[in-house]
């Protein structure tokens, strides 16, 4: 046995063993996989809603209303505390949400496709002011009383007509409505030409605060309608987390056993090989952003039962050479040279099938054809870099020495 | 060694005991369609007090709401599948079973609008339209047009079967089981390219007098361990998802159980024969 590579050859396998354990077991609180991996909306809970924008009168659906459709819900979301949301336009009319990791997203899109269309009204059902003249509405508590309400603030335009209306109706009543519903219905006491008001009769802060944000976002020019929605409880997506992470170490250590007592010592080397894979793909997710999804994780752990399969026809194409009777070394080396290209050509079809799956799945599939593609390109990497250099490293080596521990 | 090649009639029969039933189930009964294509809501819910299937049935179909079915899915969670509800229709229905039934937390809810539905299926089928036109090009390209279409046709088999079963059991089927579908064929063909690849080396230092379905024996079997081997390697990772990975993907596991199984059996004792008969066939026509 030569010391030298013998060295090198237990260092690798050393090295392997703390990467692997570092990247998806993590030391202590550094966890790579858990905080580095965005997580999808089905493994952090969250919701995922497609709106169909339809026209309102006026307001035909074109580039400019869907324009500030979608930036009167980024701020809508934005105001209401949500984190890295996902807003997009999709085709010409239709609006695609998520939102992950929030307590409460049920409301959340509630809040979303509101029309938040305010108006005050004379008691003849004619417009005085409306959205359009407000220049900021926030929440607050009445010192006095305690209760929730929202105070509004007109702009000029606003405060000037609002002020000619009770100055010339004292008395009668000023009707206050949101989406066509009567919220409140005060009787005008004195002129109000300071262009402020207030809308009282929420029963918390927070009720307040969501139509303050509403008021403040404006009015949607458009008409939104659910055109699909998947919502993910926190408590589910945990519990989907744990359970795949626990059936994919499951799967992974049968895969281990069997190759080991299979294959024997090229087993055990592609075993280690099979650990830098994964470490490989964890890694190139984690530098591409890639979202981690339920079909994602499944694919990831499928792929390494495809990763073994390039190990696989590498070995029982050295079982063959050496039955030949050739030496380790170049049974090693022809036994590589033909199967490559078998590996290559059976790669490259599943490949093709991932590719197809990317362009025409949605969200959590193409978390799915995303880790498998990742995947079989690092499978073929590793198989014909990494397992073949080892296996030469342990061939120089002479740390196993006797053919039959090949398989042979 | 046993002769896979000329005992092949007995696979291709082995072959049609299962597809035919499937095709004539899928005239008869159909798919289960989840909602992903007919459109509809699933709420999972967990109660905290102990509740029959029965109960909760009672109280969502008083609201005036159809339930097509409700399903058990671990301690105290159910799984209801409905028509289509609206935001309004949702609230009444959770609203109603707190009522009646106590605590109530809503752990999953989808709904999709039957516009979406119907263009997930063009999507899946024309999917599966190009990735076999790709393959059949890429086979062509790398090996010859016949090998191309024995591994279409085998591909097509596991597509079958998989489809065929799901329609057999009425295991439902959702947006998942597309995905797995696709997958399937992209791990067929690999299955079978590494049988053909091994045919074409042996063609390349064929011995004078050495019959085509001998040749082709052999390749099969020296390639045998690695076609089990792989598929058992892919199966030990699907059963453990099946028994460890919760409901969400259960669908896709089973579909993709039965498809990897099918194209590991294709991929042995259909696509070679195929290919042999249509080689024997275009040699008889030549002469």
């Amino acid at each position: 046995m030569r010391l030298g590579k013998f060295t090198l050859f237990s260092g690798v396998l050393i090295l392997i063993l703390v990467i692997g354990w570092y990247m998806f077991l993590g030391f202590g609180s550094v966890q790579p996989l858990v905080k580095h991996t965005v997580l999808g909306l089905d493994l952090q809970g969250g919701v995922h809603v497609v709106f169909q924008a339809k026209e309102l009168p006026g307001s035909p659906v074109n580039d400019k209303t869907m324009q500030s459709t979608i930036s009167i819900i980024e701020t809508r979301v934005n105001e209401l505390g949500i984190s890295e949301p996902i807003i997009q336009k999709q085709g010409k009319d239709r609006i695609i949400v998520e939102i992950a990791g929030y307590k409460n997203p049920e409301e959340a899109v509630r809040t979303l496709i509101k029309p938040a269309v305010l108006e005050f009204k004379s008691p003849e059902g004619e417009v005085i002011v409306s959205g359009k003249d407000l220049k900021d509405a926030i929440e607050a508590k009445d010192p006095s009383t305690g209760l929730a309400e929202v105070n509004l603030t007109f702009n000029a335009e606003g405060a000037k007509k609002f002020g000619d209306f009770t100055t010339k109706n004292v008395g009668r009543n000023l009707g206050i409505y949101l989406d066509g519903k009567l919220l409140q219905n005060p009787v005008i006491q004195e002129p109000i030409t300071d262009g402020k008001a207030r809308i009282t009769g929420y029963k918390d802060l927070e009720e307040a605060h969501r139509i303050a944000v509403l008021l403040r976002s404006g009015a949607l020019p458009l008409k939104l309608e659910i055109l699909e929605k998947k919502v993910v409880g926190p408590t589910l997506g945990a519990d989907s987390l744990r359970r795949s992470v626990k059936a994919s170490i499951i799967g992974v250590i049968a895969i281990f056993v069997f190759m080991i007592l299979y294959y024997r010592f090229p087993g055990f080397i592609a075993d280690f090989a099979l650990i830098l894979y994964a470490t490989i793909v964890l890694g190139v997710m984690i530098a591409l952003k890639a979202t981690l999804t339920l079909p994602g994780i499944a694919g990831f752990v499928l792929s390494m039962g495809m990763a073994v399969d390039a190990n696989i026809l590498i070995f029982e194409r050295l079982k063959e050479e050496l039955r030949l009777g050739k030496t380790l070394r170049s049974a090693i080396d022809s036994g590589f040279k033909r199967a490559f290209l078998t590996v290559f050509d059976a790669n490259a079809t599943t490949l093709i099938a991932a590719v197809i799956l990317y362009f025409l799945g949605t969200g959590p599939i193409r978390g799915f054809a995303v880790t498998l593609s990742i995947g079989i390109i690092a499978s073929m990497f590793t198989a014909i870099t990494f397992t073949r250099w080892l296996l030469f490293l342990a061939a120089d080596s002479k740390v196993v020495k006797n053919p039959k521990l090949y398989g042979a | 060694m046993f002769h896979i090649i000329k005992n092949r009639k007995y696979w291709y029969i082995i072959s049609l005991l299962i597809i035919v039933p499937g095709i004539i189930s899928l005239f008869i009964q159909g798919l289960n369609w989840g909602i992903d294509f007919t459109g509809g809501t699933i709420l999972e819910v967990k109660f905290t007090k102990s509740v029959v299937s029965q109960d909760i049935r009672n109280v969502i179909t008083q609201e005036g709401i159809k339930v097509s079915s409700i399903q058990l899915t671990g301690e105290g969670n159910y799984l209801i599948r409905t028509e289509e509800l609206d935001t309004a229709k949702r609230d009444a229905v959770v609203k109603a079973l707190e009522n009646e039934l106590g605590q109530v937390e809503v752990l999953r809810e989808d709904r999709i609008g039957s516009v979406v539905s119907r263009e997930l299926l063009q999507k899946a089928f024309l999917a599966l339209l190009i990735a076999s036109v790709l393959m059949l090009l890429y086979i062509t390209f790398r090996f010859e047009f016949y090998f191309g279409v024995a591994a279409i046709i085998a591909l097509l088999h596991d597509v079958f079967v998989t489809i065929g079963l799901f329609s057999i059991f009425q295991w439902e089927v959702d947006s998942s089981f597309v995905a797995a579908i696709l997958t399937i064929i992209g791990y067929s063909i690999n299955d079978t390219i590494v049988i053909f690849d091994r045919i074409r080396e042996n063609l390349k230092k064929r011995e004078k007098g050495e019959a085509l379905e001998d040749l082709i024996n052999k390749s099969l079997w020296q390639t045998m361990a690695r076609s089990i081997n792989t598929v058992l390697t892919v199966i030990f990772v699907l059963v453990s998802l099946l028994l460890f990975g919760g409901s969400s993907i259960k669908i896709f596991v089973t579909a993709m159980l039965i498809g990897v199984t099918s194209g590991a059996y294709s991929s042995i004792f259909n696509a070679s024969p195929i290919w042999f008969d249509l080689k024997r066939l275009s040699s008889k026509r030549k002469s």
